[in-house]
């Protein structure tokens, strides 16, 4: 039996913050609540980064965010699937000329699943949560 | 009695294996209850067990730099197997051709302490500023509930004479009546739920793991396969510390009385603020430890 199948019935999500708008981060809170509970399907929020399963990366990646990500990324038990949420993460957003910006994420880490949006509706949050499980379980 | 017997005893039922199943659907009903609770519709039934399996065997143990790695290791392992013991000692009473041994009411209570204190350890030895203080505070906490817990179980040993043998004790129930049916016996009823609260490290005192302004505490630098003996030793703490306050006080253990102590933590834990260190001290020291004296007045007038 793959390995993976178990992680995907209990997936610890990390959130990581460089610099967002706390607009996509009030929709991650969003997926939480009673209307979209995604403790159904064993998801989590975490503290810390060594429990982590998923790490969820929300806001254009700033000079100083960048240094922290890449540590963070190294210290993570593996195996761990990283999200980009939100337009920002994913493309930098309407920040692509701003000063303090650093290169995307996909050129520090390797990324599971990108969810665009600004902020990503709850549904389009859960559709990419389907989409990383299906991704880990090795169907897409 | 033969030894393939006293191992399966000690092992699969009604040792670790069933204690580990039922401190993991303990674990779920805590979850959905909470979930419920809010509104949501909560984890599914194997929830726990899917958390256990993904620890063990698929995620990675990541060791911190600098740290004292033999004794990194060995932290949960050993608050995992005195967890284990402690309800095995307390299961064990039950069976015809065991019932335990003498005095094991003190070595019972003194292995409660060590998965807390492995707490503390863990805290100490992980090289992390949040899980220092955790430790610290977990200290702290112990020191202010152990005080209260003994006196309870004094009031416990001063009704029924003088027994600090397990066994006794229920056969002293069972000849009259549960303890917590008279008015000491209630008095440390009510203190033992506070400190199996406190014990289990559930919300009024989750005052060490504090998730919004520590993370996880002491937990904060474990992962993999150490987290879940973490995790399983929270799994059979649910079960056993229950366990011992029923067949202290309630006259037995059977599945309602159990239920009835684990949905009244269910309960406690979800319309309680965390308290801060300060007034959980402040509450044990100052308003359960006077009150713990009456009851020990209480008891030796016979009332």
């Amino acid at each position: 039996m793959n390995k993976l199948k178990i992680l995907t019935k209990s997936i610890w999500v990390f959130h990581f913050a460089s610099g967002p708008c706390n607009n996509c981060d009030i929709e991650i809170l969003d997926i939480l609540t009673p209307r979209f509970d995604v403790e159904r399907f064993g998801i989590k929020l975490v503290g810390s980064i060594k429990h982590a399963d998923c790490l969820l990366i929300t806001g254009m990646l700033t000079r100083k965010g960048v240094v922290r990500l890449k540590e963070i990324y190294e210290m993570a038990p593996k195996p761990i699937a990283v999200v980009c949420f939100g337009s920002c993460a994913s493309s930098q957003g309407i920040f692509k000329n701003s000063y303090n910006r650093a290169v995307p994420v996909d050129e520090v880490i390797p990324v599971s699943a990108y969810i665009p949006g600004c902020p990503p509706r709850p549904e389009a949050i859960i559709d990419g949560i389907v989409k990383v499980v299906k991704k880990l379980r090795g169907e897409i | 009695m033969s030894i393939g017997k006293l191992i399966f005893n000690f092992l699969i039922y009604p040792g670790f294996i069933f204690v580990l199943l039922v401190g993991g659907i303990a674990s779920f009903l805590e979850r959905k209850i909470t979930a419920r609770i809010q509104w949501r519709v909560g984890p599914p039934f194997l929830q726990p067990f899917y958390d256990l399996l993904k620890l063990f065997f698929v995620k990675e143990t990541v060791i911190p730099e600098g740290v004292n790695i033999p004794f990194f290791i060995l932290v949960p392992v050993i608050a995992f197997s005195s967890a284990v013991l402690t309800s095995v000692l307390i299961t064990n009473i039950f069976i015809k051709s065991f019932q335990g041994f003498t005095a094991d009411l003190i070595v019972i209570v003194y292995l409660f302490t060590i998965p807390s204190l492995c707490v503390i350890f863990a805290g100490a030895v992980s090289k992390n500023p949040l899980s220092s203080l955790g430790s610290s505070r977990e200290m702290k906490l112990i020191l202010s509930y152990e005080l209260v817990f003994w006196t309870s179980l004094s009031i416990v040993i001063i009704k029924t004479g003088g027994k600090i043998t397990l066994r006794d004790i229920l056969t002293f129930q069972e000849n009259s009546k549960p303890i917590v049916f008279s008015l000491s016996g209630f008095i440390a009823f009510i203190l033992s739920l506070i400190v199996m609260q406190a014990k289990l490290g559930k919300v009024p005192f989750d005052i060490s793991e504090a998730e919004q302004e520590l993370i996880a505490g002491p937990y904060i630098e474990y992962s993999g396969a150490l987290l879940g003996f973490f995790k399983v030793t929270h799994y059979i703490l649910l079960f056993s510390l229950p366990a011992f306050i029923s067949v202290l006080f309630l006259g037995g253990l059977n599945i309602f009385k159990y239920l009835l102590l684990l949905i009244f933590i269910i309960v406690f834990e979800n319309t309680n603020p965390r308290l801060k260190i300060t007034q959980a001290i402040r509450f044990f020291w100052f308003y359960l430890f006077p009150l713990g004296i009456i009851g020990i007045i209480l008891a030796v007038k016979g009332l």
